[in-house]
């Protein structure tokens, strides 16, 4: 026992040793800034998020919040098609940007003394998107066969897709991120201006910088820059609750494949969902996905992928912070000579085993031993920790829940593990996704399920 | 060795896939300041090390890398990897669980993989010794003394097999191991690290144990550390996991690639709406003398995303694709130089004719000044970002100890850069690219099935 506080002790005593500064502003307009100091390397990382995402659409504009940030790099006034992305690597940088359920996001990376030229450029396409038609015509293509690489052809992709479309029902949660291939291709030029000129806004933004820089300085070239910038009328969207489940879902996928993949989801709340006397809950399930699968040394691989080997490969995941309620997930593929009902009947043997016997000591300290070295891990990465603060910020809670979360996973209890277990793990809350492989066979295409195109 | 991430992914839609794949990048003379400041020295048994102190954060990258990859393979393909696989299930008398355990416990995170050139076994771990201490004593067991346990070994190589049916699912996958094939013939880098469905079969544990006696020794050995330790600290934990090898013997040189003589073509049909398109041929050598002028050249007509050449075409101008590229993997031997991109089967042929004429014309033509500018300031300016974290150091270091390259390859990177002109580019282009001589692998539907 003394070894054990001993190396508790360590980790936390690791843990007090760097606490990057965070420092945060409000500009009139309302947009928020948000600095974090890292000067390990003279670069910077530039984030501009905005509040909206597939979560924010509805049926028949599906993908939409994503064909719009492929065309925010499609010209302003000032700066035509493609000259964006020509200054940047001008100046020596990398960008990119991403759009999820919650949030779109874009970012530059620079050697430290550019983070001008990216505020600049972001502040200027804030609210002077020009959206040429003849570009959005060609674009939405590139998106079209974006989604064929990824979901088209992809029959894990196309389990997952049909799996959330089955588990919920009301939530927005219920279609893809890059959109229904029927919806793309009846999207239309005045939609995306329509979306645009909805949400993207400095009071429905947020700037992180992260890196080796001064936090003044920051300030200063943001209000420079996005200071003169016109706030909107944002009207929130709809809560679109999910329904109550009212018991067991079952979908199956046949596409062409060589292995069987099996999906489990259990309606799960978030930290956004639940009162302030229930925080510990969504803690609580995200130790429960270390229990099960917090590395090699974890109950799915130890005993589902080793042990009785009836696993190839194995899963468990959940994530405290999402906008809205979701999912505690658990996938899998069978090995060789077991099938996917047997996988089936082994991990739902598992969350039983969560509802019936308290986890261990030793088994709850290395969960969360794994998740305070992450946390130092992290820093690594200054990307990562302006990812972090970009997400949280986004999706309604604070840069602050970080800490929160931290302090909240190390308090869980193995009582608070059985009595999540109990509470969500069942049934009636399940949904579960099982892919049918159908031959390869090119002398005899299969009909395809996924296009939704009429031939 | 695999672990399944923690949490679902896929669905974050990313606009540049083509980004985070551009290789290598440069540096600059004001960040000169800013480059790890390397030290390098021998171990008693004869294992190289690089090592680069990190104080900011508590916390080490540790990584040893050999010369044991597929390409040492021989006739027994997928025998590098399945020796990686096995080191950490079971070692030292311990068993998997337990050597995994024993790290977790601790917040330490173990790693390891095989490609063609490098296997390598990686621990992160933070520096409180009451943490590192034990991290390292379960590390050096899974480095020096594995077991290859039967049961554990018959696991590993039927997962192994289900890998191998999972590729066969992606159209994309399919294209890149018939693409090494045909590009390579009779050269260790044409089979796919993973092997084959037969070959793998064949393997036995005692094949995993020769080949590990053979290439896990010292003198085959590559140590690097980047973190919060000192130069004493370093040379301890690097002679306490070198020194536990045999010194053993470093692996012969592999053999030189043959220079493609004729174009060849590929069709494999496959049951996707879109065609996988590679195109290429043997390209570069880590220490190839042409390295710049190809490397800064294929900046140009593929390798830095959205502004390049090839992107422009086939993405900005028509919307064929979601991703078009170019790029050269610089390796022991050539590497291959890959043009790619996948699109909707019934636009593959025009799509694939404006790839053709746009390296034809780089190859004839060479880049304008102005885009060879253009790239110097990308290379040049961006080099700071490519050092800016411990793990990208260590990766660094990793090739710089593996292909033998002098110690201030990071602090004349920019300056070769720099010095490159539109004539050099141009000339080794025309000497070494063969647009008339590339090995094509389409791998898609039937025009008659596609779905348009």
């Amino acid at each position: 026992m003394r070894g054990l506080l001993a190396l508790v002790a360590g980790l936390f005593a690791s843990l007090a040793w760097a606490a990057p500064a965070v420092h945060e502003y409000q500009l009139d307009n309302g947009l928020k800034l948000i600095v974090r100091e890292d000067h390990r390397a003279p670069v910077v990382v530039s984030q501009v998020w905005y509040k909206v995402g597939s979560s924010y659409e509805y049926d028949g504009i599906t993908g939409i919040s994503h064909v719009l940030e492929h065309m925010m790099f499609k010209g302003t006034k000032a700066y035509p098609a493609g000259e964006f992305s020509r200054i940047i690597a001008d100046n020596g940088g990398r960008e990119n940007a991403f759009t999820s359920k919650d949030y779109t996001a874009y970012f530059q990376t620079l050697e430290k003394s550019r983070l001008a030229i990216s505020f600049e450029l972001e502040a200027d396409r804030m609210r002077n998107l020009v959206l040429p038609e003849d570009e959005f015509l060609k674009e939405v293509r590139v998106v079209m066969e974006e989604r064929r690489m990824r979901t088209e052809d992809n029959p894990q992709s196309l389990t997952w897709e049909q799996f959330n479309a089955a588990a919920f029902v009301s939530s927005p949660y219920r279609t893809p991120v890059i959109g229904w291939m029927t919806d793309l291709e009846s999207l239309h030029i005045d939609d995306l201006r329509e979306w645009y000129r909805q949400w993207y806004a400095p009071n429905n933004a947020t700037v992180v910088v992260a890196g080796d820089v001064d936090p003044d300085d920051v300030l200063r070239l943001a209000r420079r820059y996005f200071g003169p910038l016109e706030p909107s009328e944002i009207a929130p969207p709809k809560p679109r609750r999910e329904v109550r489940q009212l018991g067991i879902k079952r979908v199956q996928v046949k596409a062409p494949a060589e292995l069987p993949f099996l999906m489990m989801g259990y309606k799960t709340p978030v930290v956004l969902s639940v009162d302030e006397a229930e925080v510990w809950e969504p803690y609580a399930l995200e130790v429960l996905a270390g229990v099960l699968d917090g590395g090699s040394g974890a109950r799915l691989a130890s005993e589902l992928v080793r042990g009785k080997a009836i696993a190839a490969s194995a899963g468990a995941g959940y994530n405290a912070h999402d906008r809205k309620r979701n999912l505690f997930l658990l996938t899998g593929t069978p090995s060789r000579g077991h099938s996917v009902a047997e996988l089936e009947k082994a991990l739902r043997e598992q969350i039983d085993r969560l509802k019936t016997e308290p986890v261990d000591d030793t088994e709850l300290a290395r969960v969360k031993a794994q998740l305070r070295a992450q946390k130092v891990y992290e820093q690594d990465s200054i990307f990562y920790q302006a990812m972090q603060i970009g997400v949280l910020e986004t999706i309604g809670l604070s840069w602050r829940e970080l800490e929160r979360y931290h302090r909240g996973i190390q308090a869980v209890t193995p009582e608070q593990l059985m009595a999540v277990a109990k509470k969500y793990l069942i049934d009636d809350h399940l949904t579960v996704a099982e892919l049918v492989p159908q031959p390869i066979d090119p002398a005899h295409p299969p009909r395809r399920g996924g296009g939704g195109h009429v031939r | 060795m695999s672990a399944s991430p923690r949490k679902p992914q896929g669905n974050t839609m990313n606009r540049l896939l083509t980004l985070t794949m551009a290789a290598a990048f440069a540096l600059l003379s004001a960040a000169a300041q800013a480059l790890p400041d390397i030290q390098r020295w021998s171990t008693e048994k004869g294992a190289k090390v690089l090592f680069v102190a990190a104080p900011e954060l508590p916390m080490v990258d540790i990584r040893l890398v050999f010369d044991a990859g597929g390409a040492r393979d021989g006739d027994q393909p997928g025998v590098a990897r399945l020796t990686s696989a096995l080191l950490d299930q079971g070692a030292g008398g311990l068993s998997a669980d337990e050597i995994a355990r024993g790290l977790e416990q601790r917040g330490a995170v173990l790693g390891g993989g095989s490609e063609r050139d490098m296997a390598w076994l990686s621990l992160r771990s933070l520096i409180d010794p009451e943490l590192l201490e034990p991290s390292l004593g379960l590390f050096g067991k899974v480095l020096a003394h594995p077991d290859f346990p039967e049961q554990d070994f018959a696991r590993e190589r039927k997962r192994m097999l289900i890998g191998l049916q999972y590729e066969k699912q992606k159209p994309g996958a399919i294209a890149k191991k018939t693409f090494y094939r045909e590009l390579y013939g009779d050269h260790p880098y044409a089979s796919h690290p993973a092997g084959t469905e037969a070959s793998v079969k064949a393997l036995g544990v005692d094949d995993l144990r020769a080949f590990y006696r053979r290439y896990y020794v010292a003198r085959n050995a590559t140590v690097v550390i980047v973190g919060a330790l000192d130069r004493a600290q370093a040379e301890g934990i690097a002679s306490r996991l070198a020194d536990s090898l045999p010194a053993g013997e470093k692996a012969p040189p592999l053999p030189p690639v043959e220079a493609a003589t004729e174009a060849r073509e590929t069709f494999i049909e496959h049951p996707s709406t879109q065609s996988h398109v590679l195109m290429g041929q043997p390209g570069l050598r880590r220490k190839d003398p042409d390295y710049f002028p190809l490397y800064v050249g294929n900046h140009i007509l593929g390798g830095s995303g959205l502004v390049s050449r090839i992107s422009d075409e086939i993405r900005e101008k028509r919307g064929l694709a979601y991703s078009a590229y170019s790029y050269f993997i610089p390796m022991a031997q050539q590497g291959p130089f890959m043009l790619g991109f996948q699109t909707r089967n019934d636009q593959r042929d025009e799509a694939l004719a404006v790839l053709r004429q746009t390296l034809a014309e780089f190859v004839e033509k060479g880049p304008t000044e102005k885009e060879l500018k253009a790239a110097k300031n990308n290379i040049v300016s961006g080099f700071p970002l490519r050092v800016a974290s411990n793990s990208k150091i260590s990766e660094y270091l990793a090739v710089i100890g593996f292909y033998d390259l002098p110690l201030d390859y990071l602090q004349r990177f920019t300056g070769k850069v720099e010095a490159v002109t539109v004539e050099q580019i141009r000339d080794a282009w025309q000497r070494r690219i063969h647009p008339q001589r590339m090995v094509t692998v389409v791998v898609g539907g039937a025009l008659d099935d596609a779905t348009p």
